[in-house]
């Protein structure tokens, strides 16, 4: 670990740092925060770092206080930064929970060893599919990789059953991808995990052979093909559920492949931090988001996939069950950097 | 001392990540694609810093020593874009030249199909170029306006021609300041993230982020970070040429007076084609896109309270930082020029370094040392002023530098030949003598500080939400509407600070 490695260069780094810090003390001695945990029992107020955007999972932190007392402070950025920034508090975090974007990112915490086990009571509402194997964190909703078509210019019959048939040459110039997205790299890495290294660079240099028309975000994949420049693309399924959701005779439908990478099924999760001294308060705001309010809250306003059994999709989703999804941890999605090298190599980055 | 110490802090950080585990970072280090990136972002680097001296002296000596047209004007318009973040700057110039975009709908009807795409290269070059050309700006039209006409007029009696006179006699005392400024733009360009993520430039800052990212790799990303430090002391060693003469203050007895203005002639024309084009680039089409963005979320609506609290948390943490450099910066300046201990001069170089690095390896590092040595005042507002002053001291220091530079010592011998004490002469000669030079110091910091991003979502209290958090937060779900009105808010509180700086003429 970093902090025993040299503790000489260490303490005299802190003491200097006392000392360095103690200017700012002075001039802003007024502006402190207030540190104000309670020091008997747990305290009703919890500090969460949030890489879900506060647009989408701010109104769920207000149900809570109104449901359960619960206040909850929330620190926003992005969930890889957020990550990074918990490994270096380490043992001193701030943090009581961190609600995470991607299972990489809670993947990444976890293998610090700074997360703590979940209560049975919260995993079991859960799919063991979308939590951790070794219960440190648990999915609170999902989304699905697609293949996005133009419903005019190819019939659902056409579609491969296999996402690497979409290398052969019959889809040339027909697609549409964003090799720089995060969800697309993350369905990269599970056809790594599922079919090895040398399939997946046969695949990605076969789609760059195939000429693919290029884009920065899934939106951009799904206006494309709306508009009739490219037949198919990759992207998540609540882009095209949204606009289907505001104009029933939206030009693009999803076409699921089988149990490849091509229908990867990623979740943002919850883990709760092992240095916390509130664990059952945090227990509970996970019990809160795993609630049926909060599920449904996701379905219908983000179309993502409720992971609380018996909760409904939106009617624009296909339901997790209508399709197969790829065998793999999603703890291992962490591993980006061997997809980053493969997308060089064939040419995509 | 204190301020010393606080500009080591992030190389103590990457010194003990990097040593604490040598062999990985070393692997990373001699990677064939660290390489590459190297060499990437040294092209980039020099592009950017050639280009951006082409245009700012031209347009220092245009504003400062011509009768160029509306010149006060084109003073403050040429300065403004230094107020613009790049990453919104990058984001304004895609989305124009997009297929929907502003652009691309003016020449449409021209019969241009699509306009070339400006991601890659091109376009991180000619965003950054566009935005941090002021860095090099200010110091050389400070440096301009300082310069003693008696040289200029000995050469043009002796028959020289104006252009002959500006390329032997003016541009080698410009030197020095295009020396710190260029130094200032390198540094910005190796660190920025902003820019070259939007225009998809793989250089060493994108892959710093990639492996922290994708990779959760914070050995790899501190070890590439260390190489941005090496190329930083070459940076500050070519800089350091540039000073050879340090003295620029008169030699003669008397005092400069004022210059002397040249008449353009039929040459304004074209001046101010120059002038106008680079507002255009900069100022007008970034400008123009937001405007146009926030006209639409109008339609919707802007949460005007979160904006003003989003203003007044913003100017309050910029203003302290602000506050904050301009007091370090004035002891280190006063050391380093007329005592020129090695300990001052290295702590002058030794700030450097928090602005080489990205911002998030300077956050990391202070999440480090504040969650181990001031847990108390970890992620309080404290905590971010420091964050500021360790990013941007070098912007106070630079220019405190130059004033101290300015500053004749044989002014303040005077003094304490007439029996004054060292500390009197500090204060009641030294001081109001390099005090404009601090302030634009404190102004720049001022600019940058307000626009910084990735520490301030790290280390500000939770809920402080700066502009830049909100327009962060509005462009993460893709509301770009949403995101323009803090952006125009944004630059028009920077504005302020700027027009005073460059218009108190």
């Amino acid at each position: 670990m970093i902090s025993t490695a040299r503790p000489d260069l260490l303490g005299r780094c802190r003491a200097a740092g006392a000392i360095a810090l103690a200017v700012p003390i002075l001039a802003l001695a007024a502006c402190g925060d207030d540190e104000g945990s309670g020091s008997d029992g747990e305290s009703q107020t919890l500090t969460v770092y949030s890489g879900r955007e506060e647009e989408y999972v701010g109104p769920l932190f207000e149900s809570l206080e109104e449901e359960t007392g619960i206040e909850a402070e929330v620190r926003y950025g992005d969930s890889a930064e957020l990550a990074a920034t918990i490994a270096e508090e380490g043992e001193n975090s701030p943090a009581d929970v961190f609600f995470s974007q991607d299972a990489g990112s809670l993947g990444a915490v976890e293998a610090e060893g700074l997360l703590a086990a979940l209560p049975d009571e919260v995993l079991d509402q859960v799919d063991p599919r979308y939590r951790s194997s070794a219960g440190e964190w648990v999915g609170t909703s999902g989304r699905a990789r697609v293949v996005g078509y133009n419903v005019d210019a190819v019939t659902e019959g056409e579609l491969p059953d296999s996402i690497l048939e979409f290398a052969d040459p019959e889809w040339e110039g027909r697609i549409g991808w964003a090799p720089t997205n995060g969800s697309f790299q993350a369905a990269v890495t599970a056809m790594r995990l599922t079919e090895g290294e040398d399939v997946t660079r046969e695949w990605l240099e076969g789609i760059v052979a195939n000429g693919p028309e290029q884009f920065s975000d899934n939106e951009a994949i799904r206006d494309s093909i709306a508009a009739g420049e490219i037949d198919v693309g990759f992207l998540n399924h609540y882009y095209v559920a949204e606009a289907r959701a505001e104009d029933p005779d939206y030009p693009v439908d999803v076409h699921f492949t089988s149990g490849d990478a091509g229908s990867l099924v990623n979740v943002a999760g919850i883990g709760v931090l092992a240095s916390s001294d509130n664990q059952e308060t945090a227990a509970e705001f996970a019990d809160h988001i795993l609630s049926e309010e909060s599920q449904s809250y996701f379905a219908e306003t983000v179309k993502e996939y409720p992971l609380l059994e018996g909760v409904e999709v939106d009617p624009m989703v296909v339901p997790l069950s209508e399709f197969e999804q790829p065998d793999v941890d999603l703890s291992q999605l962490s591993d980006l950097e061997g997809t980053l090298k493969l997308l060089e190599e064939a040419g995509a980055l | 001392m204190l301020v010393a110490v606080a500009a080591a802090l992030p190389l103590a950080y990457l010194v003990l990540i990097v040593a604490g585990s040598a062999d990985t970072a070393l692997e990373t280090i001699w990677r064939e694609r660290t390489a590459v990136l190297v060499a990437r972002s040294i092209a980039l680097t020099v592009a950017v810093t050639a280009t951006a001296i082409a245009i700012a002296v031209p347009l220092a000596w245009f504003t400062v020593r011509t009768d160029l047209p509306g010149r006060r004007l084109w003073t403050v318009l040429a300065a403004l874009p230094l107020v613009i973040p790049s990453y919104i700057g990058a984001y304004a110039f895609l989305s124009a030249t997009g297929p929907q975009g502003l652009l691309q709908d003016l020449v449409q009807p021209l019969g241009i199909g699509s306009l070339p795409s400006i991601t890659g290269f091109f376009g991180a070059w000619l965003t950054l170029t566009l935005f941090t050309y002021p860095l090099l700006l200010l110091p050389v039209r400070a440096s301009l306006r300082r310069l003693d006409p008696e040289l200029e007029e000995a050469a043009l009696a002796m028959g020289r021609s104006q252009a002959g006179v500006f390329r032997t006699i003016v541009v080698p005392q410009l030197v020095p300041a295009i020396g710190a400024g260029s130094l200032l733009v390198a540094l910005y360009v190796l660190s920025d993230f902003g820019a070259v993520s939007i225009m998809r430039f793989d250089s060493f800052t994108t892959s710093i982020y990639t492996l922290y990212k994708a990779s959760f790799d914070r050995i790899g990303a501190a070890s590439l970070a260390a190489l941005l430090v090496a190329l930083m002391l070459v940076l500050l060693w070519l800089e350091a040429r540039t000073r050879r003469r340090e003295a620029l203050y008169r030699s003669a007895p008397g005092s400069a007076r004022t210059m002397r203005q040249v008449n353009l002639g039929r040459w304004r024309w074209p001046a101010l084609g120059f002038c106008g084009a680079v507002a255009t680039l900069a100022l007008l089409i970034p400008v123009a896109v937001l405007v146009y963005w926030s006209l639409q979320s109008f339609a919707g609506s802007v949460d005007w309270p979160a904006v003003a609290a989003a203003t007044g948390n913003s100017l309050l943490a910029s203003g302290l930082a602000a506050t904050a450099a301009a007091l370090c910066a004035v002891p280190i300046a006063v050391l380093a020029v007329r005592f020129r201990g090695p300990f001052a001069m290295a702590v002058e170089r030794l700030s450097y370094t928090g602005h080489a690095l990205p911002g998030i390896v300077v956050a990391l590092a202070l999440v480090f040392f504040g969650t181990r040595v001031v847990i108390g005042l970890y992620q309080s507002l404290a905590m971010l002023v420091f964050a500021f002053v360790v990013l941007f001291l070098p912007l106070a220091l630079g220019i405190a530098r130059a004033s101290m530079l300015q500053v004749s010592p044989r002014v303040e011998e005077a003094a304490r030949s007439m029996g004054r004490s060292q500390w009197s002469v500090l204060r009641t000669v030294t001081a109001p003598l390099i005090a404009p030079g601090v302030l634009a110091g404190a102004a720049l910091v001022f600019l940058t500080a307000i626009k910084e991003l990735p520490a301030t979502l790290i280390l500000a209290p939770i809920g402080f939400e700066t502009l830049a958090t909100e327009i962060w937060g509005a462009t993460s779900v893709g509301f770009f509407e949403r995101g323009a009105v803090p952006a125009l808010v944004l630059l028009a509180v920077s504005a302020v600070p700027l027009y005073l700086l460059t218009a108190r003429e």
